[in-house]
């Protein structure tokens, strides 16, 4: 397989393993965290796309791992079609500023001892981008305000702690936006927030997808949040994606039956769309010892004797949506 | 430790600082030592180098109006001896204290940040010197490389840096898992940026405060080496003047003020240094809580007198 060049980013293959035994002088343990384990994705430009799964399935060492936090395993991950791993120098660094992160925690992710200025101006500094502090100071301004912090100037000398929850974050995605970046990593980025103020944050991400035309992949465990808001959602399971298709497709005919469960569970306003539930039993998925075969059987509500044995491959049921169950045709 | 605003800004610490007693009466008693150690040859009523004709009176000589605290064995005024001997108290604890700071700082630092082989090495290094008892130690180094002020400074300095070090490394270790050290990295941010940036102003709180507990146990150190005879001979210092007192006879002679006069000055210092360290620490961390009976993690337990040392 190959990247399309139309994609900010594809991921072919993308593994990250972790050592499960803490390091130590005597201990040996050779058993693997397999934190993601064989990802394929596309991110196309300007496109909004959900990440979504539970806890653990692997989606915050994904976007590390596209930041250059952590060293893939294996696997290829492709920027604006060039394979990330040919890139050296400039170019690598040059990536490295194209892809920026928003984090999950606004109160933690901000040092409490720096002004807001000194907050947004930092990438700017990192990485040379403004020879004088005045033009840094009107790139900062320009971020802060399009990051709906208005008056900007009046947020400069401000401290983290005496800012709310949402302008925090907003103070977040402006740091992040100095750079100019083509892709946003949003690691569950309203989560923390006030439910009232969720709404607002997922507007200026959209804003900015619609103004500046940034692709965003927006990680979420939560159905709810992306329905209006993602153009496709990719449904990942034990470091792997078990489903994805446009939000539509999926919210409406889920396929793999991982999903199907997530959604039942998922409050709908309109009690006829409302289907049976489907409680998820068994253990938490444990990313150290994978179930053979489909690594969802375990769980599976409809699982076959066939599912302990062969690991599904992705099937296409339209050109935009794909899953990976071996029961999908049954099912239809 | 949580967020700590107070110290962004000159004067919302001082006024915070103010309204703390504690740290105020360190403060103060910390000013008159220095303005006495500053101003010696105007405030001390003689010059302690220089010689006087000892006659059988000026020996011991019970405190008078010539000698407000009395004289010494060998007739010199010992309230001037006093007020120089703050000098050497005061140098030897703020630049012996000055390197073990340097020291476990940056080892502590650096062992947190890095961590793994780097971080073992350090920290192995460091329980090392620390199950050396210091005072030994400190001793013979001294012993052997003759007993000048600088010398006495550098193996105090030298040998002082470990609990720094630790206290240092925990709070680096804490201080590099929260989210905004990976929001840098995530900028691309380098380690000499992060460090500077982000770990070492979180650090530095802890840094003052276990400083000016580090400058008092300095001063400790230097007091028991001169007591113990080892002192630089060509200035006047209060280890010295204990030593002397107990070795010239000035229990025998009932010459308190010989022995009261210096004791005094160390306590005087070792005090102001602690009561300072304690109201900085109440004002930088004002979550911190501490109470005079328990143990508190930066609290060094401090002798009164150089003798318990150990
Ligand atoms: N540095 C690491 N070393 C070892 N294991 C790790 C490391 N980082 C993550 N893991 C493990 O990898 C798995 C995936 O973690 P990850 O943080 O990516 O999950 P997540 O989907 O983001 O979960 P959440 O929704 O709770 O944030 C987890 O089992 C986690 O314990
Ligand atoms: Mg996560």
């Amino acid at each position: 397989m190959t990247s399309s060049p139309s994609s900010a980013l594809s991921l072919r293959n993308l593994h990250k393993h972790f050592d499960a035994g803490r390091p130590g002088l005597l201990r040996r343990d050779d058993r693997l965290v397999h934190a993601v384990d064989g990802v394929d994705l596309d991110l196309g430009r300007g496109e909004i796309l959900a990440l979504v799964g539970e806890s653990g399935c692997g989606k915050s060492t994904l976007a590390l791992t596209l930041l250059g936090l952590e060293r893939p395993t294996s696997g290829e991950m492709y920027f604006e079609g060039t394979d990330v791993a040919r890139l050296r120098g400039a170019a690598l660094k040059d990536m490295h500023k194209r892809i920026q992160m928003v984090f999950q925690d606004p109160y933690e992710s901000l040092n409490p001892m720096m002004t807001i200025e000194e907050i947004v101006e930092e990438p700017l500094i990192v990485h040379r981008s403004f020879p004088t502090s005045d033009q840094r100071r009107a790139r900062v301004i320009q971020a802060l305000e399009d990051a709906g912090l208005k008056p900007a100037d009046s947020f400069l000398d401000r401290l983290p702690h005496q800012l709310s929850g949402g302008q925090r974050q907003r103070v977040v995605i402006a740091a992040s936006l100095v750079l100019d970046p083509t892709i946003l990593l949003a690691d569950e980025p309203v989560s923390m927030l006030d439910v009232s103020i969720r709404a607002e944050i997922l507007n200026l991400l959209a804003d900015l997808r619609a103004r500046q035309g940034i692709s965003i992949l927006f990680i979420t465990h939560d159905f709810g949040t992306v329905a209006h808001f993602a153009d496709r959602i990719a449904v990942m399971y034990l470091g792997r994606i078990v489903e994805i298709g446009r939000t539509e497709e999926v919210l409406r005919a889920p396929r793999h039956p991982y999903t199907k469960a997530l959604l039942s569970v998922v409050p709908v306003p309109n009690p006829r769309l409302r289907q049976k539930r489907t409680i998820l039993q068994g253990e938490t998925p444990n990313p150290i010892d994978l179930p053979t075969g489909c690594r969802f059987h375990p769980r599976c509500p409809i699982a076959e004797d066939r599912c302990r044995l062969t690991d599904p491959p992705a099937v296409t049921l339209s050109p935009s949506h794909s899953a990976a169950c071996l029961l999908i045709e049954n099912d239809k | 430790m949580t967020d700590q605003p107070l110290l962004l800004s000159g004067a919302a610490f001082w006024k915070s600082f103010r309204r703390n007693r504690i740290a105020l009466a360190g403060l103060i008693m910390l000013a008159l030592a220095l303005f006495a150690a500053v101003f010696a040859p105007v405030i001390a009523p003689y010059d302690p180098a220089a010689s006087v004709e000892i006659t059988i009176d000026s020996i011991y000589a019970r405190p008078s109006a010539a000698h407000l605290l009395g004289t010494d064995d060998a007739g010199k005024d010992v309230l001037s001896n006093f007020i120089y001997g703050s000098r050497v108290s005061l140098t030897v604890g703020i630049f012996a204290s000055f390197i073990s700071i340097v020291i476990g700082g940056t080892l502590g630092i650096v062992a947190g940040y890095l961590g793994g082989r780097t971080e073992r090495v350090i920290m192995r290094f460091t329980d090392i010197m620390l199950v050396i008892p210091d005072l030994p130690l400190t001793v013979v180094i001294v012993a052997i490389t003759k007993p000048r002020l600088l010398n006495i400074i550098l193996v105090i300095g030298l040998i002082g840096w470990t609990t720094t070090a630790r206290l240092v490394r925990a709070q680096t270790l804490s201080i590099k898992e929260r989210k905004f050290v990976l929001r840098a990295r995530s900028i691309g941010a380098g380690h000499f940026h992060i460090l500077r940036r982000h770990i070492f102003p979180l650090v530095l709180p802890l840094l003052v405060v276990n400083s000016v507990l580090i400058i008092s146990l300095a001063i400790l150190n230097e007091s028991t080496l001169s007591f113990l005879g080892l002192s630089d001979p060509t200035v006047v210092s209060w280890g010295q003047m204990l030593n002397y007192a107990f070795e010239r006879g000035a229990m025998s002679s009932r010459a308190w003020w010989v022995l009261v006069t210096p004791g005094f000055g160390i306590v005087w210092l070792v005090l102001g240094f602690t009561l300072l360290g304690h109201g900085l620490e109440q004002v930088l961390n004002p979550r911190t809580e501490w109470h005079h009976l328990t143990d508190h993690p930066l609290m060094v337990s401090l002798p009164a007198f150089p003798e318990t040392h150990p």
